[in-house]
This record gives C-alpha cells, structure tokens and sequence, in this order.
C-alpha cells in the first residue's frame, strides 16, 4: 500500500508538460486552483446575496415607498412603481439565507480553505483524489448556476425560507415560489450536497494519509483540524438532508404524501393522509444544526491560525482548542430539537434539547477564553486578517450570548421565529463565519495570489464592516424583544409593533452602508491579484508549511522532496531560539523538546 | 495488510507520511462514503418508523400481505422475498471470493466470480420488478362498509368470533372472486377496448365477463393484511361466509372498492397510503443501488476481462467495489426487517 502513496507522490512530482487553458483554469485538478474558483464563485454568490438583502431591507426600511432602483433591477412584474412584491419579497429572503448558509459559507468557505490549506499545510502534494476535487467543484458551480436560475423563473424563486419547510415546499400550488422556483432549489441542493460530499470525503481522507513525515496528529495547524472535524460533519448530516429532499420531491412529483396530511387548498381537502410537517423538520435540523458547525469551525479555525501568528504567541491551549472542536462536533448532533421548541414537542424531551444545547457553550467558552488568553500580552501586529479575526471573537461572543437565552425552552418560545432569533444567527454565524472568511482571504491571498492586498482599504473595509454589521443586526435584538416575527413582508398593520419599527430604516441604512463597504474588499481584491504589492516568501513571518513552497504555484507544492516536520505550528516567540518565529521545518536543537 | 508484522508504535503509525490504518486512499474514501450513505437510509428508516407509530391505523403485517410465488396459488408468507434475499446474500459470498482471487492475482477468478455477483444482482433486481407489480397488481382487492354490523367470522383452526365493525371498516375479498370482479368491472367500464389490457392477449377477447350486478362473494376475508388484536390474542384472516358475507357485500360503501398499491389514494393493503410511500421509495432507494451496483461491477468486470487489473499489479478495485456491494447487501437486510418482519 505504501508503494501506491509514494508513486502517486512522484506522479506529482513529474508533471512538466504545458498545460492548456482549459486543462489549468477551467477543468483543473489542482488544489490550488479549484481554491481559487470556489473563492471567485462565492464571492460572486454573496454579491447576489448582499443585493438581495438590500433590497428586501428598502421594503422594510420603508415599506411602501417607491425606489425607481428596485423596478430597475426586478422589472414592473417584481417591483411595480419600484415597491417591492410580496412574493417577490419572500422570494428574496429565502434565497438571500439560502446562498449565505450554503453557498458562501458552506461551499465557498469550506471549499476555499480546505482546498488551499489542507495539502499545503499538512505537506502533501495535492488531495488524495484530484479528480474527484474537480467534481466536486464542478458540482458546485453547476449547483450556484441552477439556484441562480431559479430566481428567472415564472412565479420567482423559492419562497418558503430557506428551510423549505413543507407544505409551502411540498405542494407547487401553495404559493407563487412554490412551483417551478421550488423545483430548482431542490435540484440545485442535490447538487450541492454532492458537491460537499466528494469535497468531504477528499478532505478527510487527505488528512489523514497524506500528512508527510513527523506532521503527528498534534502538530497540525488548527485550521487543519477544523476543516478536519468540518469535514467529517458535513460527511455525516448532508446524507440526512438527501434523505429529506428526495422525499419532499417525491411528493412534489409524484404524488405521495410524506409530508402532507389533512391539508385544505382554498377549502378544498386534498386526498392525502397519515404524512408528517414535522418529520421534515427532524430530518433537516438533523442536518441544520451541524450545518452551524460546519459554517462556523472552519471560521474559528483559521481565526485560531491569524491570531497566534499576529500575538507572536503559541495558540493558548492547542489541544483544549481540538478538544472543543471536537465537543461541538459530537454535540452539534444532539442539539437538533432547539429549532423546534414551539412545535408541541413533548416538555420533558425538549429540557433534553435544553441541556445538550447548553453544554455547547461550554467548549464554545475554552475557544473565546482561548483566543483572549492568546492575544493577552501578545506583540499584537495589527494586519486586515487579525482585525477580521479578532472582530470574529467580539461576534462569537456577542452572538453566543443570545444563544444561551435561545437555548433555554422557556425562554426561547416568548422570542421563537422573531428578530431576536435573525439577530443571534445573524451575529454568531453571519458575521463570524464571514469574519473568519475575509481573515482567510486577507491572510492567505499572497500565498493564493502571490501578491499582497492593500492594507488600508482593508482597515477601511473591516471597520465599515465591523460598524456596520452590529448597526444592522444588534437593534433586531429590540425588534424581535417587541415581538416583531421575521418574514414579514410589513409591520404596518401591528400597532404594538410601531415604537420599535422606527429602528427599521436605521438598520436598513447600516445595511446599504455596510454592503457598499463591500465594494472596497472587492476592488482590492481584483485589483491586487493583478496589480497588488509582490509578496514575499513568508510575509507573516508565520510557522506553518504553505510558506515554504514558491510563491509562484507549480503543480506538486514542493519543488524537491517533501518537507519533513519536526515541530509543532506554534512556536512563536520560543525563547530558545533568535528568531521570534519557528518554521515547523526547523529541526530541534540539540535538548531542546519537541512539542 | 501487506503482511508486515513488525511492531510499529503509536507515534509511527500517526507520525505522518504513512496511511495510519495501512489503507489507501480510494478504499478509505470508500468506507467514508458508505458511512455517509448509511446516514441517508438511515434518515429514510428513522422516516418510516416516525409514521408508522405516529399512525392511527392498523398497518399492515408483511407475512400477509407478501405471501405469493409466482405461478403458483396459495399462502406462502415471505417465502418469495427470502428467495431475493437469500440470492442477494449469496452474491455476497461470490463477491467474497472474487475479493481473495484477486489476492492471488488469480484473473479466471476474478472473472468467474464477479460474473455470479453481476447474475445475482441482476437476479435480484428481477425479483424486485416481480415483488413490486405483484403489489401493484394486489390480490382480490378490498372495500369499506357503511354501517356498523356485528358478523360471525372464522378462524383457521374453525373457532368462531362475533366480530364488530364500525361503520367505515376495510374488508377484503378472496383473490380469486376479487380478480373476477376487477375484470367485469373493467369490462363494464369498457366494453370494446380488452386490447389494451396487455397481458391478457387473443383469449381476453374472447372472454365473456359476468355482470357486475349479480356477482355475490361466497366468503369475505376481514384483517387479510393486519393484526386485530382481541382478548390478548392476534386475529388474523378471518373469514366470513354465507349471510354475513351477503350483508357485508351489500353495505359496500359506494366507490370504496380498491385493487392493489397506490402511492396516491388509499389501498387495498393500508387505508393509509403512507405504507405503499414508503415500500416504493425505500425498496426503490435501495433497488437504485443495487441498480448502480450491478452496473459498477459490470464496468470493473469488463476491465478485469481486458486485464487491466493485471497491468496495474492489483485488484484493489475488486475489493473497493466489493465493500459497496456488501454494503447494498447489509442496507437490505434492514430494508427487509422493516418492512417484512417487523
């Protein structure tokens, strides 16, 4: 078995011949590069997904008012006179969630990083299966393209929240969006967890075979074994949402009736029995709450990485932090019934739900006193990524508090379903995840690139952002508290609701503001690749392998052999050495102990 | 795994550079996957016995209701499906040995044996398309009451019951009257057009039909596919004969009358139609499988023909796909018990 791994290394080793365009920018198997079009593709994704938002934000803002710019974008069918449509309103929430959660920060963070970083940091060549890499970016693009489409279609595209919860999504006459709109979606999330599953499967495998020589389990970088633990969720609850999809479109197509029972259309009773709603609701959350997870490790995992190379300081706690990611792996599928607590589950099952949600926090806790311990006393260099990092604990934090009242049943029921629940998830797995994402980006795209971004628009961009983002989603914690739901297309009709609507245009002007700032990221980004500051070998002066290949890609990583390890990733400021960093290449000095 | 047998600590096996377990990279990727797809049939069975107990009805018992053997009449509760299985797992077995011949580097082996498997799973496909249009088909049909009634109705071993029905209640017909009644009832429907119905070729033109109007049951069959469950013992079967089978037969609830599985309306097996959802999908979910298997395998055996194997040094495909196709083999044995023991 050994003699296939080494000759599928030379294979690597050996490739010398031209590539052509299609073979290295389009159809590629390299790991670098289908990185790179994941990151291209969810950025494009989240463009969509920011306009989306800002759009329904102007019918909340202002609801009623005409915005010529709405009927310029949507047509007088979406927007007529400029006010936003009803459907085409809920349209747009649903798939502003459902490109956010999945495309941006499922398939475009996970697929970014795990593909860049995993061989790179582990010392491999490439992934363990090239091939199977490019499908499942392919997968993935065919998949963005399809829910892209959806939003072209007749009647708009789907409308029952990006949690599809059945019957909106089970029956194609129950609302505009539940038709054809409702049909791609679905197509398009097949796709997509086909896409996470060969990512997934590549993943883990490829961490586990391939780490070269003295790369032990506990010498790996952080974001390794996030995008490790990551993996293996994905691997483990994508299966329960196919299960739950292929049902539901069974009795979109074919008749049956899993999902539905009794159920009256304009009076009518429809000729179905004995289904469930509330089946479809197990069986997504079963994959909805380790989708949290799946959105948020890879985030904390490269936080963990930016914030020990930015402090100079060892990671506080490297293994207390893999243990906590490893908790909240295992008990990410025990947690599910919290999104269900008004469903008329049984009391006593959901105080279950209550304490193994609660128990989250503790692992969640070691990982933000783990940070704080990190940066305590630390020779903090304040690059975009360490601020993109750090803004990540002031969110985890903030947006992890509310999750505790949200835990707790009791409590939960009096703000189940209203801004409060948008605010918390906004916080904790919006912003966080996203922070994490752009502190990637900042850090690694010299390493992707081999250039450097801009740093002061990258200040800029973080503090617009950081500003912004609490602008937005911190004065929904009132709204929701007041008892506004989410999904509204208007409040206009609830007296009791008119004190706290007066916040709306506030946080919808934080959220134009905010997505503009955007524009700045994005204009330093495409910029640099072309025009950016050439980077150096190691720019961050950091500790772990993907510095030590050329700046410039070749196929294989490394030029020679494989580097062998001899340290672990941390050994920043480590007074037995000058240098306040080093290399996990360096080998130990005579009596000096490894880690 | 290569017949090392020099101790290697911890450290070493972990230490990088080497596949922990010894495994490569393609049949570990292969366990991961299965690991994932047995969460799919798990979500899919946890699905099932979610509406099963969730239902208010009775549901039907497998051993009565899958009871027939082609060609032949008679009960023969299961014997048909443990057939399936038994061919299922035997082509596990002839998977098994494909497995070893390729560690001997044996080609004629490999060949033979895998060619078995791709019989049995053909075999078994087969079997499936027969199990599910005998479902589809039904046996004698079935219909709802619309009164209350207290009839007399027997046993196998010829005690006799008072046994009440509400008004609503399911019964069943023989299956040889319930075929005879489907055909006059589609003749009444439509007369010329016998043509259509396939299977019944030059003879069924031929065929005269009785009137609809005068066909009386001899016997009515109540629980023919549940349990009902009365003074701690399981009655199963029972028929009715005579005058009470005349009083059943003309308190028919107009339009009740239903033939076989449906995934729509009601059926003759279930008044739920959620039984005949889940047997189609799930059996189907896992006849796409073994479908894909089988093609898999065809694929490989093609290329263990052309030697490629052999050029390659290995057969470590045959021992990839063989983890797949015992995985298809175990995932069945859960189908079965769920819906045909328990």
């Amino acid at each position: 078995m050994e003699a296939t791994d080494n000759m599928h290394a030379q294979d690597h080793g050996h490739h010398h011949h031209k590539e052509s365009f299609i073979s290295k920018y389009v159809f590629s198997m390299d790991h670098k590069m289908i990185s790179k079009q994941f990151l291209i593709t969810a950025i494009v994704m989240g463009i969509v997904a920011v306009m989306l938002s800002i759009f329904f934000r102007l019918q909340l803002g202002w609801p009623g008012e005409k915005f010529q710019i709405l009927n310029a974008f949507l047509g007088d069918k979406w927007a007529p006179d400029g006010i936003l449509d009803r459907n085409a309103y809920l349209a747009m929430v649903t798939i502003h969630g459902t490109i956010m959660v999945f495309f941006v920060l499922t398939g475009g963070l996970s697929g970014t990083f795990a593909n860049l970083l995993i061989p790179l940091q582990i010392g491999a060549r490439d992934m363990a299966s090239g091939f199977l890499n490019m499908l499942s970016y392919w997968f993935f693009a065919v998949s963005s393209v399809i829910m892209l489409a959806s939003l072209f279609v007749e009647g708009g595209a789907a409308s029952g929240g990006w949690t599809i919860y059945p019957p909106l999504s089970a029956l194609p006459q129950a609302m505009p969006g539940s038709g054809m709109g409702m049909t791609l979606w679905l197509i398009s999330m097949v796709l997509f967890v086909a896409s996470s599953l060969l990512g997934g499967l590549n993943y883990v495998v490829t961490i586990i075979n391939l780490r070269t020589k003295g790369m032990k389990m506990t010498r790996l970088p952080l974001t390794v074994w996030a995008l490790f633990v990551t993996a293996i969720l994905g691997i483990l609850s994508f299966p329960v949402l196919v299960s739950a999809v292929v049902l539901l479109l069974m009795d979109r197509s074919m008749g049956t009736a899993f999902y539905l029972s009794d159920i009256y259309i304009q009076g009518e009773a429809l000729d179905v029995t004995g289904g469930s709603p509330l089946l479809y609701q197990h069986l997504f959350w079963f994959l909805g709450h380790p989708e949290v997870y799946i959105v948020l490790l890879p985030a904390l995992g490269i936080s963990s990485e930016v914030i020990s190379t930015n402090s100079r300081k060892p990671i506080f706690g490297y293994k207390a932090m893999i243990g906590s990611i490893l908790a909240i792996g295992f008990l990410s599928f025990i947690v599910w019934g919290h999104h269900m607590y008004i469903t008329g589950m049984n009391p006593f099952l959901g105080s279950v739900f209550v304490f193994t949600t609660l128990l989250i926090a503790i692992p969640s806790a070691v990982k933000a006193f783990n940070y704080i311990t990190t940066l305590w006393q630390g020779n903090v260099r304040f690059t975009p990524a360490m601020l993109f990092s750090v803004g990540l604990v002031s969110t985890f934090v903030t947006g992890g508090l509310t999750g505790i009242i949200l835990a707790d049943s009791a409590l939960d029921v009096n703000v189940h379903d209203t801004y409060f629940v948008v605010a918390h998830f906004h916080i904790v797995m919006g912003m966080s995840a996203i922070f994490g994402m752009l502190a990637g980006v900042y850090h690694w795209f010299p390493k992707m690139y081999g250039r450097m971004l801009n740093t002061k628009l990258g200040y800029a961009h973080f503090w617009l952002t950081l500003v912004c983002g609490f602008g937005v989603f911190f004065p929904m914690h009132f709204v929701g508290m007041a008892g506004a739901p989410r999904r509204y297309y208007s409040f206009s009709e609830f007296e009791f609701l008119d004190w706290v609507m007066d916040l709306n245009p506030y946080i919808s002007i934080f959220a134009i503001v905010g997505g503009a700032a955007q524009i700045l990221f994005l204009v330093n980004f495409f910029h640099s690749i072309f025009y950016g500051q050439k980077a150096s070998q190691n720019p961050w002066q950091s500790n772990t392998l993907e510095w030590t290949t050329p700046v410039q890609h070749i196929h294989g990583n490394w030029p020679g052999a494989l580097p062998e390890v001899h340290r672990w990733a941390y050994d920043y400021s480590n007074p037995e050495h000058e240098e306040d960093f080093v290399p996990q290449v360096v080998p130990l000095k005579p009596g000096e102990h490894a880690h | 795994m290569s017949g090392q047998s020099e101790h290697v600590t911890k450290d070493e096996l972990w230490g990088g550079n080497r596949s922990p377990f010894s495994v490569s990279y393609g049949k570990m990727m292969m366990w991961f996957f299965l690991v994932s797809d047995a969460l799919t049939f798990s979500g899919l069975l946890t699905a099932y016995g979610v509406i099963r107990h969730g239902s208010s009805d009775l549901w039907p018992v497998g051993e009565q209701v899958f009871e027939a053997l082609p060609g032949l009449h008679g009960s023969y509760p299961l014997m048909y499906v443990a057939l399936m299985t038994f061919i299922l797992i035997i082509s596990s077995v002839t998977m098994v040995l494909a497995v070893e011949a390729g560690h001997r580097m044996d080609k004629k082996g490999v060949v033979k044996w895998l060619g078995y498997t791709i019989i049995g799973g053909f075999i078994f496909l087969g079997s499936q398309a027969w199990e599910w249009s005998h479902f589809i088909h039904g046996s004698g049909g079935g219909f709802q009451i619309n009164q209350p009634m207290t009839v007399a109705a027997a046993d196998d071993a010829g005690n006799t019951y008072q046994i009440t029905l509400d008004n609503g209640s399911w019964v069943h017909m023989t299956s040889d009257f319930g075929h005879k009644y489907e055909h006059a009832m589609e003749a009444a429907k439509e007369p010329v057009s016998h043509d259509a119905h396939g299977g019944h070729g030059e003879h069924a033109t031929a065929e005269t039909h009785e009137d609809i109007s005068t066909m009386v049951p001899e016997e009515i069959i109540l629980n023919k596919y549940t349990l009902e469950h009365k003074d701690g013992k399981d009655l199963r079967k029972l028929v009715v004969k005579g005058d009470d089978a005349k009083k059943i037969w003309a308190s028919m609830q107009t339009g009740s009358m239903t033939f076989g599985a449906s995934i729509w309306a009601n059926n003759e097996y279930a008044i739920q139609q959620q039984y005949a959802n889940f047997f189609f999908f799930v059996t189907g979910f896992h006849g796409f499988h073994v479908f894909t298997g089988v093609l898999i395998n065809l694929i490989v055996w093609l290329m263990a023909v052309k030697g490629v194997f052999e050029a390659r040094g290995h057969y470590e495909m045959i021992e990839k796909i063989g983890l797949y196709w015992h995985f298809v083999d175990l995932v069945w044995v859960f189908v079965f018990t769920f819906f045909y023991l328990i």
